[in-house]
């Protein structure tokens, strides 16, 4: 991977650790993780349930704090902000894409795709513009009025995908995307995040399946807390 | 996929301007309250019943008791209260004093100077009385007859039934033309209607021109309907043979002005009379101000009462609202989750909760001010009893609903926006 180190890095780890304290017992979620993930890196995160790949999710998307360690996003010290300025970080530098879609049901698509931008202070005919390019983009144009609830999965995917892209975020994390999609929609969405990739943006996803994990463009397992083989593109991991 | 596919995401870049939360999207956060609001219509409802029942029973409560008020204040003023009452004072010959009234001092002229050299004054009526045995064809009955001026009648707010009241040309001709209270006219008439017909009062005949409305008794318990009113003049000459008058009644224009004008009143009297200064009056003014303040008094009490009882309905609605604004928070744990994740501030969750407890404040009581204003009217209307409606209540309690919105509001929306994003996207 030498090529990519003269590439900007996005994100940088540095001896990052979780720990929670249940009841007298220190339990480290996360033991030390170093990690660089530069611009345009397509990454996939694989780990069994209960090795800290959520928490360390949670770490990279700033919705958590690590314990100790330095996280850089985009040359700025992220680890020790306060609440509001975790949630301005997320606003503008990350977009997420959810197992469960997570969009608001009362509202059309369009206003879901338009939500961070209610929160970046744009003025409403500005957001509802550019929501509609997103909608464009992931080909949902003809469905901007329609609520959450009457679209299918791979479409409701569809609208978070392009409510992450909204804010030209730094980072795309996706968590379990296709967790709850059929094999058609699982296709879809995969394509959209393989173009996405290829015109340059990073993506971090977060899987438990190999094949999935297989489009990314490097690999990453989580064990114990710890990152324990990072590989490049096509190689199938045998996560358990 | 290919490239020229992949080009579709190729978006413009996108700078998003700084944050300005506040002015651009309280507006935002107001349709995502009432988006929120809709989509539980009946709860939202129920909610909003509590503050429209507070509302409105302020002001329903509140107009009724000032309707009581001034109800109260009505019929204080039909008995006088902006009355002042000159008598003449009591005779004192040689020590021996007599009756209070029972000097001889007080003129017609009097009242006269009274009316036209004092400002503030509606009305001056000076009187006579006596008590004579009336009597139609076989039947008799002992009365009270004034010898009064046209003046009485607004005075005294009397009202004629059939026929007219005496007028300044009777009063100059001294016609013997009498005007009957109802009492008197059913002890000598029966169920006759007694106007034109004669009657005669210490055996002088007297013909019955007006037949008065109905008072009843009056607050001391004497009936005013055992009353004759006859002119004045023909009471002092034909009557009783006298030149002074008994009393005089004065009605003060302002209520404010009772204690002014009785110091003139006075100021006016002694020069007429040629008292010297250091002598006794030979008159007195009375009036019955007092009666009216402690009146007055006791039902602004009531009112205040009313209000609190009704303010006390206002703040279980507002516990209502807290109540069902918690529920909500909990319901739409997964929505904060999700908004925060997204970028949302503790300010822009806080506002957007504290926006929709406020529109239940507003709204119920704009939909409490126009019920309660209803009610009012329909109490009004069916309990034939005045209500009044004043802007001061309506605003109280608008921006008291507004207020308690916003009180009750606080908790759960901070509850909302403290919420961790992480705990509230995992929660189903």
């Amino acid at each position: 991977m030498a090529e990519k180190d003269n590439r900007h890095v996005t994100i940088k780890l540095t001896g990052i650790r979780k720990v929670y304290k249940i009841g007298g017992e220190e339990l480290a979620a996360l033991d030390g993780i170093d990690l660089s993930i530069h611009q345009g890196e397509f990454a996939a995160l694989m780990g069994p349930s209960g090795s800290g790949k959520s928490t360390l999710m949670n770490i990279l998307g700033c919705l958590d704090r690590p314990s100790t360690g330095s996280y850089m996003l985009d040359g700025e010290e992220v680890a020790g902000l306060s609440d509001d300025k975790l949630a301005i970080t997320r606003n503008k530098k990350i977009g997420f894409v959810f197992q469960n879609f997570n969009l608001l049901s009362r509202i059309s698509a369009l206003d879901n795709v338009a939500l961070p931008l209610v929160y970046a202070g744009v003025s409403k005919k500005d957001r509802l513009e550019r929501a509609m390019q997103c909608l464009q983009a992931v080909g949902l144009s003809d469905r901007a009025d329609h609520q959450p609830n009457e679209l299918s999965g791979g479409q409701r995917q569809r609208v978070a995908i392009a409510r992450a892209l909204v804010n030209d975020p730094h980072i795309i994390m996706a968590d379990e995307p296709t967790g709850n999609l059929d094999t058609k929609s699982t296709k879809d969405i995969m394509e959209i995040f393989e173009a996405m990739h290829e015109i340059g943006r990073t993506i971090i996803l977060v899987t438990h399946e190999p094949e999935i994990a297989a489009c990314a463009s490097r690999q990453l397992l989580v064990r114990d807390g710890k990152i324990t083989r990072d590989a490049g593109k096509g190689v199938v991991m045998d996560v358990i | 996929m290919s490239s020229k596919e992949a080009e579709s995401f190729r978006l413009p870049p996108f700078t998003a301007k700084a944050h300005k939360f506040w002015l651009n999207d309280a507006k935002q956060c107001f349709i995502m309250a009432i988006i929120a609001l809709k989509a539980n219509k009946m709860r939202t409802f129920l909610t909003m019943l509590g503050i429209i029942i507070g509302v409105g029973a302020v002001i329903a409560l509140v107009s009724v008791g000032m309707g009581v008020k001034s109800n109260v204040t009505n019929s204080i003023s039909s008995l006088g209260s902006n009355m002042l009452i000159v008598s003449p004072g009591s005779s004192n010959r040689g020590g021996v004093r007599g009756a209070a009234g029972s000097m001889q001092t007080l003129k017609y002229d009097d009242a006269e100077a009274i009316k036209e050299k004092i400002k503030g004054i509606e009305y001056v009526s000076p009187t006579v009385s006596g008590s004579y045995q009336v009597v139609n064809g076989n039947m008799n009955w002992n009365t009270s007859v004034q010898g009064v001026t046209p003046e009485l009648m607004s005075i005294r707010s009397l009202t004629v039934g059939y026929g007219s009241f005496i007028t300044q040309s009777d009063m100059n001709k001294r016609q013997r033309v009498a005007v009957i209270g109802t009492t008197v006219a059913t002890n000598l008439f029966g169920t006759e209607n007694p106007v034109g017909k004669n009657i005669r009062i210490n055996n002088q005949p007297f013909k019955v021109i007006g037949l008065l409305e109905s008072k009843g008794q009056s607050s001391m318990g004497q009936d005013q309907d055992d009353m004759i009113y006859i002119p004045l003049t023909t009471a002092q000459e034909r009557m009783l043979g006298i030149t002074y008058v008994q009393s005089i009644n004065v009605q003060v224009t302002n209520q404010e002005e009772m204690d002014q004008v009785q110091a003139e009143i006075e100021t006016l009297l002694r020069q007429r009379h040629h008292i010297l200064a250091g002598k006794d009056d030979d008159f007195n003014v009375r009036n019955l101000t007092s009666l009216m303040e402690a009146m007055s008094e006791s039902t602004s009490m009531l009112t205040i009462l009313l209000g609190c009882i009704a303010g006390i309905s206002l703040v279980v609605g507002g516990i209502g609202i807290m109540n069902i604004m918690m529920v909500s928070v909990t319901e739409r744990t997964r929505e904060i989750g999700i908004r925060k994740a997204l970028g949302a501030t503790y300010d822009n969750i806080m506002l957007q909760f504290m926006i929709e407890s406020m529109v239940i404040g507003i709204v119920g009581g704009i939909i409490g001010i126009v019920l309660g204003s209803g009610a009012s009217q329909l109490i009004g209307k069916l309990g034939n009893f005045t209500t009044v409606i004043t802007l001061l209540p309506i605003l109280v309690s608008f921006f008291f609903s507004v207020g308690i919105g916003l009180f009750f509001g606080i908790y759960p929306a901070r509850k909302a926006a403290k919420l961790d994003p992480i705990e509230a996207l995992r929660y189903e």
